[in-house]
């Protein structure tokens, strides 16, 4: 689950890691308010959505007058900020940041995300702040320097002393940038996340090290224990079809194609979407329907599925294993025919009972064509959505 | 021979008398795995479809002499459940439970690795020895006891593969399901090593997908120690850079993990792919019979 910069700052700052002033507004009644409680003479005002790319798509922007404050960031509630790392509608800006500019003399980056060769969280440090680290780690990995944590005794001080005398911090700046690592690990670990990153951490004229953004991602598995976050999720940035599929325990990802796609298990899934695209159709979702395949949920599944305009076609792929592919197949029948469905549906059955349950299709006087191969039933929607377009 | 489990391999289950721990232990008793036993702390010196319940896994492993353990508690208790069996001797731990959080793991790998034990997942279907002992909750009914030794990220393409090269009459010698989680118990490379080394292994289907660098490390291990055939699937050309494609594991990052750099690696490795999940049975028979014309 993402968290937005907001919610990720006031988490680093509970851990002694030292962010901007700032006040967050949700209306436009509360923006003049906040402006003259911060005070000063400049502004960061700070679009908040889940997606990155802020400060090139207008999302972040500094203003040195009041009244040109308040506009930005009345302007910006309501709105929606399209980024290059959002789709063509962008996301949805119900809150905005306010800040205090800092004076920035360097910008560093910091993170903290789990290795999985190693099996360890891994520290990052970088004196590139405030570009991606991706690009960091694609044009000039030797940038990018790492401290392993060991699970059992933590972030030790002299890993963040190597990271900081490599970064080329002043000695009297170490045990504030020792502070700053050891409470980033400390939130990474009693938090639950699985990705926190500082970038830039800025060094400013003082000398001292603040924390201009801030991007964190929980652990979807330890949401359960971590009711406080739990309540931080913003349904408003997520897709509402992938909402409510999660509502149906049904893994939705919305794709750009025209053929839907409903699988049992997320690899098959996977493998059904690039078999479509092998065949030359596109697949418009990833869809695991899970194990438990049953009239509602499939019914449910068809909904979401079918809420996608694009859609022009169906491939159902399930495995039975344990499940009977006789009682899938009434299952599906029943939801075809309660959902109404007027594109062609193309299911495919194998394991237990399969033959059965593709009879159980053939004769059910409904528009599914039943197919037993995985390469016949790609074929089969691909050459029916294209014969239909 | 087969990998990490025969007809004498004596396994335990823990969450035995819950709801998937019953469904999933009377079809393994079916099939014909050496069921000993299961723990429900509470419910000790009961008797449970025919075996003994124990209160713990020292008591069951004292009692019954199990080597392997197949866990079906909920996310929330699987660390405990983990790192009981390791502690108590349990050589083979395989947990099937979905939803484990990753700190859990990473702490539990560590106390499983001391211990000297092997973890197959969490989130996986489990391990299969056909015709000799099943323990997870993949269908019986499709494997085929034969050469082809599988390993792989996913279930239901795992059984996808089994169901292919059974029906090309190739069978498995044993197929392992790794998990789709992004802290793994067995990696492809420990199962690569002991497919290498297992007589009755003749070729090597490893079925991967997006996200992390297993497969990546796989093919550097292929190049270096692995002398049969293999043929490798990955799952996930499609997918969308930045979203969890279901698994837990399975998400592309940074540009990282994507299904073209996998392809590539291990082609560079050797290794026969195949684009398409429809055809990782027939690469694998063409294996075969490449290397009789040899």
């Amino acid at each position: 689950m993402n968290l937005h910069e907001y919610q990720a700052k006031r988490l680093l700052a509970d851990y002694g890691v030292a962010v901007p002033e700032h006040r967050v507004v949700d209306s436009p009644d509360t923006v003049h308010a906040a402006i003259a409680e911060l005070g000063g003479q400049r502004w960061v005002i700070k679009a908040q959505v889940h997606a990155g790319g802020r400060g090139k798509a207008g999302g972040v922007r500094i203003v040195s007058e009041p009244v040109e404050a308040m506009k930005v960031a009345i302007a910006m509630l309501g709105s929606r900020l399209v980024t290059g790392q959002t789709d063509r509608r962008g996301q949805p800006i119900n809150h905005v940041l306010i800040e205090r500019p800092s004076d920035i003399v360097r910008e560093l980056y910091v993170g903290v995300v789990i290795d999985r060769s190693r099996q360890r969280l891994v520290v990052m440090a970088s004196t590139e702040g405030g570009v991606e680290i991706e690009k960091v780690a694609h044009d000039a990995p030797d940038k990018i320097l790492q401290a392993v944590v060991h699970p059992l005794v933590g972030l030790q001080p002299y890993q963040c002393r190597e990271l900081g005398f490599a970064l080329g911090l002043h000695p009297e700046q170490l045990s504030h940038f020792t502070r700053i690592l050891s409470g980033m690990t400390r939130l990474f670990v009693e938090k639950d996340l699985s990705l926190l990153e500082v970038n830039p951490l800025a060094v400013a004229k003082d000398g001292g090290l603040v924390c201009l953004d801030a991007k964190a991602n929980v652990d979807d598995n330890a949401l359960y224990r971590q009711p406080a976050l739990a309540a931080l999720r913003d349904p408003s940035q997520e897709d509402e079809r992938e909402t409510r599929a999660r509502k149906w325990d049904l893994n939705y990802i919305a794709l750009d194609g025209n053929i839907g796609c409903m699988v049992n298990g997320a690899g098959l899934a996977m493998a059904t979407m690039d078999l479509i695209k092998l065949h030359g159709g596109n697949p418009a979702n990833f869809l695991d329907v899970g194990g438990s395949t049953t009239r509602e949920r499939v019914a449910e599944a068809f909904k979401i599925i079918l809420a996608d305009a694009n859609v022009r076609g169906v491939l159902v792929n399930i495995f039975g294993g344990i499940v009977r592919c006789d009682m899938i197949a009434e299952g599906i029948i029943g939801a075809v025919a309660e959902v109404g469905i007027g594109v062609p549906v193309v299911v495919r059955l194998a394991g237990n009972h399969a033959e059965r349950g593709r009879e159980i299709l053939d004769h059910s006087g409904l528009r599914i064509t039943a197919a037993s191969g995985l390469a016949e039933a790609a074929g089969a929607i691909v050459a029916a959505v294209t014969g239909a377009a | 021979m087969s990998i990490l489990v025969d007809k004498n391999t004596k396994v335990i289950c823990q969450g035995f008398t819950g709801k998937q721990g019953t469904f999933h232990s009377e079809q393994a008793i079916a099939y014909g795995t050496r069921m000993v036993g299961g723990v429900t702390p509470g419910k000790g010196g009961s008797s449970h479809l025919g075996l003994p319940v124990f209160n713990t896994v020292r008591d069951a492993v004292a009692r019954t002499g199990a080597d392997a353990s197949v866990i079906y508690v909920p996310a929330a208790f699987c660390k405990d459940a983990i790192i009981e069996a390791a502690e108590a001797g349990i050589a083979l731990i395989v947990c099937i439970t979905e939803g484990v959080p990753i700190r859990d793991m990473l702490e539990a790998r560590i106390v499983v690795r001391e211990a000297g034990a092997r973890l197959i997942g969490p989130n996986c279907p489990g391990i299969i020895t056909p015709g000799a002992c099943k323990i997870g909750i993949m269908p019986g009914s499709i494997h085929l006891p034969g050469k082809a030794g599988i390993v792989s990220r996913s279930g239901t393409l795992t059984y996808e593969a089994v169901q292919q090269t059974t029906n090309l009459g190739l069978g498995q010698s044993t197929c392992v399901g790794i998990g789709g989680d992004p802290i793994p118990g067995m990696s492809f490379i420990d199962c690569l090593e002991l497919f290498q080394a297992d007589p009755q292994t003749e070729a090597i289907l490893m079925v991967g997908e997006i996200g992390g660098s297993a497969e990546e490390e796989a093919a550097a291990y292929i190049a270096a120690h692995v002398s049969k055939p293999v043929v490798a699937y990955i799952a996930g050309v499609t997918a969308p850079p930045g979203r969890r494609m279901g698994h837990a594991g399975a998400i592309i990052s940074g540009g990282r993990g994507t299904a073209a750099e996998k392809f590539a690696a291990l082609e560079a490795a050797g290794v026969v792919t195949v684009r398409s999940p429809a055809e990782m049975g027939s690469a694998l028979l063409a294996t075969f019979s490449a290397s009789r014309r040899r």
